[in-house]
């Protein structure tokens, strides 16, 4: 049986893990290549990196820690953050990615899911999508969640797979942050139009809001989380083995949980 | 020596790297003189079937690999280097793969409820044949133990040849082996401590 996928993101600036509470204010957490290691180590079935610097030399390291981490791990590695163009998909694909997420760049041109999805595979393109209610709509926001594109979120979802994405991250900004769980709502909103894999991101504050998750949506693939993990608030050993008891299929790591 | 296939498909950087951990020397190569030299053979994939056979042909390790695997040397394929062992391939037409493992490779469409989807993407058991003996590939692995699965297709029709398979609704095809020529449907440079265990079985083949 598919397991239910648990996924740290790491949110990297000038070479170190940066975690934002509802994007705004940055607290240093840890090197990303010792907190990958030990994310691996621990159970961690995929990570995601945004690389949220801006300068070219911040690019560039990025690329190196990038290598490194993948040269030290061996789980998914999703990476996103400036990613505008195929040249970046296959900048950051040469650095050990195995999955490039788009944001911003593909709502300034939507072209480059389906590009990219011709040449990399739709398993490549993972649609990172900031959501908003606006009002009384789901409302999909660029450039980190600071701008309304006045664009319908689900409909943008449903495009996008149709364009050739292969999943999609949800992050719901009214959560994000909060700490009170993830937004059921508007992840039911989203299942209920796409069929690829659908990873839910925002507002994940203790191992019960991940049962819930995965209790109240059960087609939900895969949960993701920043600053709970990074904090220890939440081991992620922990989790898997709650969500075992709850009969939620995960996958454990032979003789460490 | 490892030959890591190198026709331009696929992310190669983790299968790279993971042959230095486990410390087997492995070198990505497209020159045949490299590949007969080698020891063993992996052939990488990722993409589409037909785009992959034809690259395969042009850069003339098609010819190569046939010839080395009939001479005995163990092959290895992963994800879409497995579907390539088969006989056919029913994605976007139908396309003559490698003929090294009896079989097809069909749509896993067909065979799970409309809720399932597609591609199967994410960390899934692996299944022993009851009826078998554990494969060498997966000396040291235990029944159950997940791996890394990112596929829209999978191989059928090859009973003969499954030393695995994992349950998606229905029992898929994860790994075949025939003689010296094995395949993993999912990614071992991906699946942790589990795929390391399994390369390095290879690697000592």
């Amino acid at each position: 049986m598919i397991t239910k996928r648990i996924i740290p993101c790491l949110d990297v600036k000038n070479g170190r893990v940066v975690k934002g509470v509802n994007f705004q204010g940055v607290a240093d957490v840890s090197s990303p290549v010792e907190l990958a290691k030990y994310y691996s180590d621990n159970g961690a079935d995929e990570l995601v990196f945004y690389d949220i610097t801006a300068s070219f030399e911040g690019r560039a390291l990025f690329c190196d820690i990038l290598k490194e981490v993948a040269s030290t791990i061996y789980i998914p590695l999703t990476v996103g953050g400036g990613i505008n163009t195929v040249a970046d998909f296959d900048r950051v694909l040469k650095c050990g990615a195995d999955k490039v997420s788009v944001n911003s760049g593909a709502i300034a041109n939507p072209d480059l899911i389906e590009e990219a999805a011709k040449i990399y595979g739709n398993q490549c393109v993972v649609l990172s999508c900031d959501i908003k209610r606006v009002d009384g709509q789901f409302r999909l926001f660029a450039k980190g969640g600071r701008v309304d594109t006045g664009i319908d979120a689900i409909e943008w979802i449903r495009q996008g797979e149709a364009r050739g994405a292969g999943e999609v991250v949800v992050n719901s900004i009214d959560t994000d942050g909060v700490k009170k769980g993830f937004d059921i709502e508007m992840l039911q909103a989203v299942s209920d139009v796409v069929t690829i894999p659908v990873i839910a991101s925002g507002g994940a504050g203790c191992i019960g809001d991940f049962v819930d998750l995965f209790k109240t949506i059960p087609t939900m693939d895969a949960g993701l989380a920043a600053s709970i993990f990074h904090f220890g608030e939440v081991k992620i050993s922990d989790l898997k083995d709650k969500l075992a008891d709850e009969g939620i299929p995960v996958r454990k790591i032979k003789g460490k949980n | 020596m490892i030959a890591i296939i190198d026709y331009g498909v696929g992310n190669i950087f983790s299968l790279c790297s993971s042959f230095d951990t486990i410390g087997a020397k492995a070198v990505l190569t497209a020159d045949a003189n490299v590949v007969r030299k080698a020891d063993k053979i992996i052939l990488p994939g990722v993409g589409a079937f037909a785009d992959a056979a034809k690259k395969l042909a042009d850069c003339g390790m098609w010819d190569v690999i046939l010839s080395e695997t009939a001479a005995g040397k163990p092959l290895l394929g992963i994800c879409l280097g497995m579907q390539m062992l088969f006989e056919k391939s029913h994605e976007y037409g139908v396309h003559n793969g490698l003929g090294l493992i009896p079989g097809e490779v069909v749509p896993i469409a067909p065979v799970v409820p409309a809720d399932y989807k597609i591609p199967h993407i994410g960390w899934n058991g692996l299944h022993f044949p009851k009826d078998k003996p554990k494969s060498p590939l997966f000396k040291d692995v235990d029944e159950g133990e997940c791996v890394y699965f990112v596929h829209s297709y999978y191989g059928s029709g090859c009973d003969a040849a499954v030393i695995a398979t994992t349950e998606y609704h229905a029992e898929l095809t994860a790994a075949v082996s025939k003689g010296n020529v094995y395949g993993t449907q999912f990614h071992p440079e991906k699946s942790g401590d589990v795929g390391l265990r399994i390369l390095k079985n290879f690697a000592q083949m």
